[in-house]
């Protein structure tokens, strides 16, 4: 089993819903990054999104694009966020981590070579937020051959026409991105998650993470009532980005600061009831 | 009389919106039934007769086609070689080709029942030309420009804001075509509902490259037309400045299948492409995906897009259509590139000796007639689209010639 069905399933065993935090691999800097990436577990994350940084992430509002040009700056790339995921399995070989990031890094480093060097360093699944299902057999048979989920996103746009087709080569999880936008923008309504949800179900066995818009314990509470995970992202990047200083350095505090904000996250994904 | 090649090269993109390896649709899922839905009006209106109509009388009326065809006597006599003809887009409504597709998508959109007109602009002349075709429609219009480009073109920006569009500033990025071109698609993602994306070249996710091609066909198809009637005959050769490609592709696509045409676009060498500070995306680039589709990019090893560099805003862009990455591919269009210098040169010599004052997109161009016509014979034709006319540019090239105005 995989880490990613294998952590899913200890979670419904458990009766709860997973906190996905998401960092950029390589903000501020390679190493206060590798040190958020190593304590997150402990902090509560069940599962871990790392951000792949790159020049032009056209479904990112601006805290995640200047996360990414933090990232760049300090000499992020693909292969240095597969290196950090190496390392990180030296310490954890049960906490699943998915790479986040859009095509053209992955098209840069060979979709074969990528898919193998990926597989070997840990990384259990991809999302490529620019490539839909109708793009993505350049990648999918490689991603399948090193036991890669590949995770699809799901919309509020994709109608039940559309759905199956999304759904076809997804496995490990689905992404719900809970609103019509970027990311960090604005938040889904419970009412609306609570629709949107029942809605994708229909289709699908696999667990349902919500994600864009997840900001405060509270409404990651309510997406993990409604859904198995919750995925929180620009409002983790704004306190990293916040205790930096003037001059876009990480501070002592900056790793802590992060890690008690996922400690409340995951304090309240844990004390919100799922339905069974 | 040319002979057809027996396999026509006017027949794509195919069902997956590919010229060979390039094109596609490369975006966020939010973004997918949209852009169906795009495909699916498109090709409605297209075999739409009433909708084609309104298109050509618009043209016609509004815009004042066909351009003309003018025969550059005093430039041909200069370079002692072919005969050198301005396809005269600059002389269109709004002073460049940019209207021709403009027109075509934003009756799509008004089809579609979208009231809100988003698109992305460099040098200004695509926002214009959108501006005013939302003000014809009365439809709202928000244009994004990189702050750099709204800094250099500023005669444009408030040609827009005089039109009643929104002009936002994007300061991501180096503030240029690019950024806001990934402003553009944001936007769109956060407003698909009731906001269409009216793109301004033949690039982005499909059907917008082949879209805008075949609105902009109406260049290529006249020129056939005037050539016969001028010289009885094809030209020898076609040129055309690339940035994204759409003036070039609305020339060349309909002379693709004449085999004896021979077909030049051209590049931005900026600064000259051993600097790396240049928009030569075939030149200096490899193939990749952004914006929606796989095509030549200047990037880094990482995948990672450089910022292009042109002295011409319009061409400052690290991309290029896909169908220009295919028709380069197999060989079809010869790409050429010309530096800022050649390009202030040519635009000199332009206005002094034929009284047109060219955009720099299109004395890109112009320079690289410069150096081909000399090598061809008297008898030997060839048609430069003349895209856009320079008012928008005399503040740039002033201040690179040091004066001040």
């Amino acid at each position: 089993m995989s880490r990613i069905a294998a952590r899913f399933a200890q979670l419904r065993a458990e009766g709860r819903g997973a906190l996905m935090p998401f960092i950029e691999a390589y903000d501020p800097d390679p190493a206060t990054s590798m040190s958020l990436l190593r304590c997150l577990p402990g902090a509560g994350a069940d599962l871990i999104e790392l951000g792949v940084p790159f020049t032009d992430p056209m479904a990112d509002g601006p805290t995640v694009q200047l996360a990414g040009q933090r990232a760049l700056k300090a000499g992020g790339t693909l292969a240095g966020a597969l290196a950090m995921v190496r390392d990180f399995r030296r310490e954890d070989d049960e906490t699943p981590v998915v790479l986040m990031g859009y095509l053209n890094p992955i098209l840069s480093y060979g979709e074969e070579r990528f898919c193998r060097d990926a597989g070997a360093s840990g990384v259990d699944g991809l999302i490529v937020v620019d490539m839909p299902p109708e793009e993505a057999d350049a990648l999918a048979p490689h991603a399948a051959a090193e036991g890669l989920d590949l995770i699809r996103l799901i919309a509020p746009t994709t109608d039940d026409e559309r759905l199956p087709r999304v759904l076809a080569g997804t496995s490990g999880f689905i992404y719900y991105v809970s609103i019509a936008g970027v990311t960090g923008t604005r938040s889904a309504s419970r009412d609306a998650l609570a629709e949107a949800i029942p809605r994708v179900r229909r289709h699908t066995d696999l667990p349902i993470a919500i994600g864009f818009g997840i900001r405060t314990p509270q409404q990651a509470a309510e997406a993990v009532q409604v859904a198995d995970g919750a995925v929180v992202a620009s409002a983790l990047i704004d306190t990293l980005a916040k205790s930096l200083d003037e001059k876009g350095r990480a501070r002592p505090d900056t790793v802590r600061k992060v890690l008690d904000q996922v400690r409340e996250l995951a304090e309240s994904v844990r004390g919100a009831r799922v339905p069974a | 009389m040319n002979k057809p090649l027996p396999n026509s090269l006017r027949q794509g993109p195919d069902g997956r919106g590919r010229f060979g390896q390039f094109g596609g649709r490369y975006v966020a899922e939010t973004l997918m039934p949209v852009i169906q839905e795009v495909e699916q009006a498109y090709n409605a209106a297209r075999n739409d007769p009433a909708f084609m109509a309104e298109w050509r009388r618009l043209l016609k009326d509004y815009v004042g086609r066909p351009s003309p065809l003018w025969l550059c006597e005093r430039l041909t006599a200069h370079l002692g070689g072919a005969k050198v003809y301005f396809k005269r887009e600059e002389l269109n409504h709004t002073g460049a080709h940019k209207i021709n597709a403009v027109l075509g998508q934003i009756m799509l959109a008004k089809r579609m029942g979208k009231p809100r007109i988003i698109a992305e602009t460099g040098a200004g002349q695509h926002g214009v030309a959108t501006a005013t075709a939302c003000a014809l429609f009365g439809l709202k219009c928000v244009v994004y420009m990189g702050a750099t480009d709204v800094e250099r073109q500023q005669p444009n920006v408030f040609r827009m804001k005089l039109l009643g569009a929104e002009v936002v500033p994007v300061t991501a990025g180096a503030g240029t075509l690019k950024d806001a071109m990934n402003e553009a698609l944001r936007d769109w993602v956060a407003n698909v509902a009731d906001t269409y994306y009216c793109i301004g070249t033949v690039a982005g996710p499909a059907p917008f490259p082949q879209m805008v091609r075949d609105f902009q066909c109406v260049i290529g198809e006249e020129t056939r037309q005037q050539i016969m009637l001028a010289e009885g005959r094809l030209p020898d050769a076609l040129v055309c400045a690339v940035g994204g490609g759409s003036s070039a592709m609305g020339l060349f696509h309909p002379f693709l299948d004449d085999e004896d045409v021979a077909i030049y676009g051209v590049e931005a060498a900026g600064r000259g492409l051993e600097t790396g500070e240049h928009a030569a995306a075939i030149a200096g680039g490899r193939p990749g995906v952004l914006h929606g589709n796989k095509t030549y990019l200047l990037q880094d090893d990482h995948g990672q897009i450089h910022e292009a560099h042109s002295i011409s805003a319009g061409l400052d862009y690290p991309g290029i259509g896909p169908e220009h990455s295919w028709l380069h591919e197999i060989g079809r269009v010869t790409y050429v590139s010309v530096t800022d210098q050649e390009a202030l040169e040519a635009f000199q010599l332009c206005s002094r000796l034929e009284g047109i004052i060219p955009a720099l997109e299109s004395a890109h161009g112009l320079a690289h007639v410069l150096k081909l016509a000399p090598t061809m014979d008297k008898d030997q034709i060839i048609v430069l689209n003349l895209s856009g006319r320079g008012d928008k540019d005399i503040f740039t090239v002033a201040k690179h010639l040091g004066e001040t105005l």
